[in-house]
């Protein structure tokens, strides 16, 4: 009752000793009904950085945004946002992020100016402040010339870009994003990273959630998000070290025939195809892999340029899925 | 102060929303006008102009005397005249006419020696309306003229009307009418009010804000109370000018009476809004309250002849005291003071709808 009413005044940061994260997670699981929509996350989110979850649909990528920000509560573990609680110090929390819903949440039939207003005064900033703050966000946001437009009527780039001013009104310490580009053209996209890297540079922190692999990349840290686990996190670079596989890139004459021929390679991870080329990925433990590949393909008399690349994030993301999907099955063959 | 702005905020926002929204705002003036002059033209208690058909069998002075004084009191309109009763009946029973007049041929000697009714009413009894104006009809002193030396038959009982001398239904209805359309536009409005937001995905947003319950209930309640108000007047208004409906006593006791009631009403949507998962089923809770608060309020049938469990129902419904209370002010020009009992039951009803409303509310998604 009282949490509703009352605004119990924010706990005094307990985690100064261990590094400056904005958030840190441990064992976070939600269950709806059977649903595991998110399975045991840790999390450890740098202050100032903008860090990514990757993963398909349904992989628990909202779930865990709105754990965070104390939307939802924990079926079990506990998240420390800010250094405040995200179950037991939402409302002291809300001061403190700003969260960009996946659905558009701003009022259709209100102006571009007047959703801006009713988030700056619900969030009680001072008038003049807020004025000022409008002006700037209006601006930043090229909104300046269509502020009178009501916002059903917005392109799907121009809703994104007032969604995000309006979630940085009130100049938040931490973002919350739930996959802000999934409606939003190429070019759009690109305007939309370079404002987070900006927010990120004055200092914000900045969850995204996206399902984009060229978006997952620009993030400073990512996890990757499958069936509600975390199965990998890292920056991309790292990610790329010490993924399970070696990545084999083919170009062939045939690419039809290469691609039939390399099916056949046993306890392959992953087959590709990239119009002419295809990637191959094999087990790390295969001491050879090019050797494997040429062979399989000189054995079934195909002409092709071979050679191992460094993994790209979609390399990484089909490595990470990929051999869970086998240790799972591996795990179930076992089983009685 | 933070407090202030954020219930500024939401009220300003609901009132933006509210003046795009053309269908709601042709609802606030267009609910209140629409239900005036059906229910002030229609439903009329005050029967005139019944059709009726005759028999004059006696077809004396006397009788055509009888048959134009009849006319006269536009109680029936006495369209037709038959030959036999037997017609009169079988008229009765296509549902032609709903009162027979029987003349018989020996009226003249009937009416002198006064031992035997002098005529007979033949009445549709299926409508106990009708029923009741032909017994009143029955009742009518006949002036016959002095020649014939009658005096008119004292009646045992004299009935005195108070507050309402012509006997006109739109003096009582217009302002119960007044609660009947606060009831139906001020419930179904906040029944919406916030399921909309969540239907709409807007709640998500709002729930992650400083915002709290109290604040977003006061400020989605405040701008309907005006809109309530306005109801009020317009109702209050138009049944002066078209109906005739004095207000007797204060206009301020009238204004804080209903202000309660509008609060109560609120609250009571705001409560549904927690409950229903989509307009629709709001809309659905809303009608299942709106029709016992019409049949029991004592807006359609007089209190005192329920039964008791539909009595024990009544005393819940908002609607039942603020009929008691405007009958009470406009009516019969009782001041409020008289009527404290009321306004302290809406009080209550508002005070436990609004303490539910905002428990139910909760600021997640789980």
């Amino acid at each position: 009752m009282a949490k509703f009413f009352g605004s119990s005044s924010p706990s005094v940061i307990e985690m100064k000793g261990n590094g400056d994260y904005a958030i840190q997670a441990r064992g976070l699981t939600r269950r709806f009904g059977a649903v595991v929509a998110v399975n045991n996350v840790d999390l450890d989110v740098p202050s100032g950085k903008i860090y990514g979850f990757l993963g398909p649909n349904g992989s628990g990528k909202s779930t865990t945004i709105r754990m965070l920000c104390g939307l939802l509560t924990p079926s079990s573990g506990q998240a420390k946002v800010l250094g405040l609680d995200a179950g037991r110090d939402a409302e002291a929390l809300k001061r403190e992020i700003g969260y960009m819903t996946q659905r558009f949440s701003l009022y259709e039939d209100l102006s571009i100016k007047e959703n801006l207003q009713f988030i700056g005064e619900v969030y009680a900033i001072p008038r003049r402040e807020r004025r000022r703050r409008m002006d700037e966000l209006l601006s930043r946001f090229s909104l300046t010339e269509r502020q009178r437009q009501r916002a059903g009527t917005l392109s799907g780039g121009q809703k994104q870009r007032l969604a995000l001013a309006a979630a940085t009104m009130h100049r938040p310490r931490l973002l919350l994003l739930d996959e802000p580009t999934s409606a939003v053209d190429p070019s759009n996209r690109r305007d939309f990273w370079e404002a987070l890297f900006e927010l990120a540079e004055q200092g914000a922190t900045i969850l995204v959630s996206t399902h984009y692999m060229d978006e997952a990349v620009r993030c400073h840290k990512l996890a990757i998000l499958d069936r509600g686990v975390k199965v990998a996190d890292g920056s991309p670079r790292s990610l790329g070290e010490n993924i399970g596989t070696h990545v084999i890139e083919v170009q062939a004459a045939d690419a039809d025939a290469a691609h039939l021929a390399l099916r056949e390679i046993p306890r392959i991870v992953s087959l590709t195809r990239l119009g002419a080329r295809l990637r191959v990925q094999i087990p790390k433990h295969i001491a050879n892999p090019a050797a494997v590949v040429s062979q399989t393909l000189r054995d079934a008399g195909i002409a092709a340029d071979i050679g191992q690349v460094f993994p790209d994030i979609e390399d990484i993301f089909v490595a990470v899925t990929e051999l869970r999907e086998v240790e799972s099955e591996a795990q179930a063959a076992d089983a009685p | 102060m933070k407090s202030l702005i954020r219930i500024f905020a939401i009220m300003h926002k609901e009132l933006l929303q509210l003046s795009r929204d053309r269908l709601t705002f042709g609802m606030i003036v267009g609910i209140p006008l629409i239900q005036l002059l059906l229910f002030g033209y229609a439903i009329n208690t005050d029967v005139r102009n019944l059709t009726a058909a005759y028999v004059d069998e006696a077809d004396s002075h006397l009788s055509r005397q009888l048959i134009a004084d009849l006319g006269a009191t536009q109680v029936v309109a006495l369209r037709q005249r038959v030959a036999s009763v037997e017609e009169l009946v079988q008229l009765l029973d296509a549902g032609a006419v709903s009162v027979g007049v029987a003349i018989p041929d020996d009226f003249d000697r009937r009416v002198i020696s006064r031992d035997r009714p002098a005529l007979q009413l033949l009445v549709d009894g299926t409508d106990p309306i009708i029923l009741g104006v032909a017994e009143g009809l029955a009742a009518i002193p006949l002036q016959f003229d002095s020649q014939s030396g009658l005096q008119p038959r004292q009646r045992m009982v004299e009935v005195r009307n108070y507050y309402n001398p012509e006997r006109r239904s739109a003096v009582n209805i217009v302002p119960s009418l007044v609660g009947v359309v606060l009831t139906m536009t001020m419930v179904l409005f906040t029944g919406v009010a916030i399921v909309r937001e969540r239907e709409r995905g807007n709640l998500e947003l709002l729930i992650n804000t400083p915002v709290r319950t109290v604040e977003l209930m006061l400020g989605k309640i405040v701008p309907y109370i005006v809109i309530g108000l306005i109801q009020l007047v317009i109702i209050l208004a138009v049944g002066r000018v078209i109906f005739s409906v004095p207000i007797m006593g204060s206009e301020w006791q009238v204004l804080l009476a209903a202000l309660i009631f509008i609060s109560a009403n609120l609250s009571l949507g705001l409560l549904i809004s927690t409950v229903a998962a989509t307009q629709f089923q709001a809309m659905q809770m809303t009608f299942f309250f709106f029709l016992p608060s019409i049949l029991l309020s004592g807006f359609m049938f007089p209190f005192e002849g329920m039964p008791e469990i539909a009595q024990g129902i009544a005393e819940v419904l908002p609607l039942t005291h603020f009929n008691r209370l405007i009958r009470g002010i406009v009516l019969r020009g009782v001041d409020v003071s008289m009527m404290m009992q009321e306004i302290f039951a809406l009080a209550a009803f508002t005070a436990v709808a609004l303490t539910l409303a905002v428990l139910r509310f909760s600021k997640r998604l789980d």
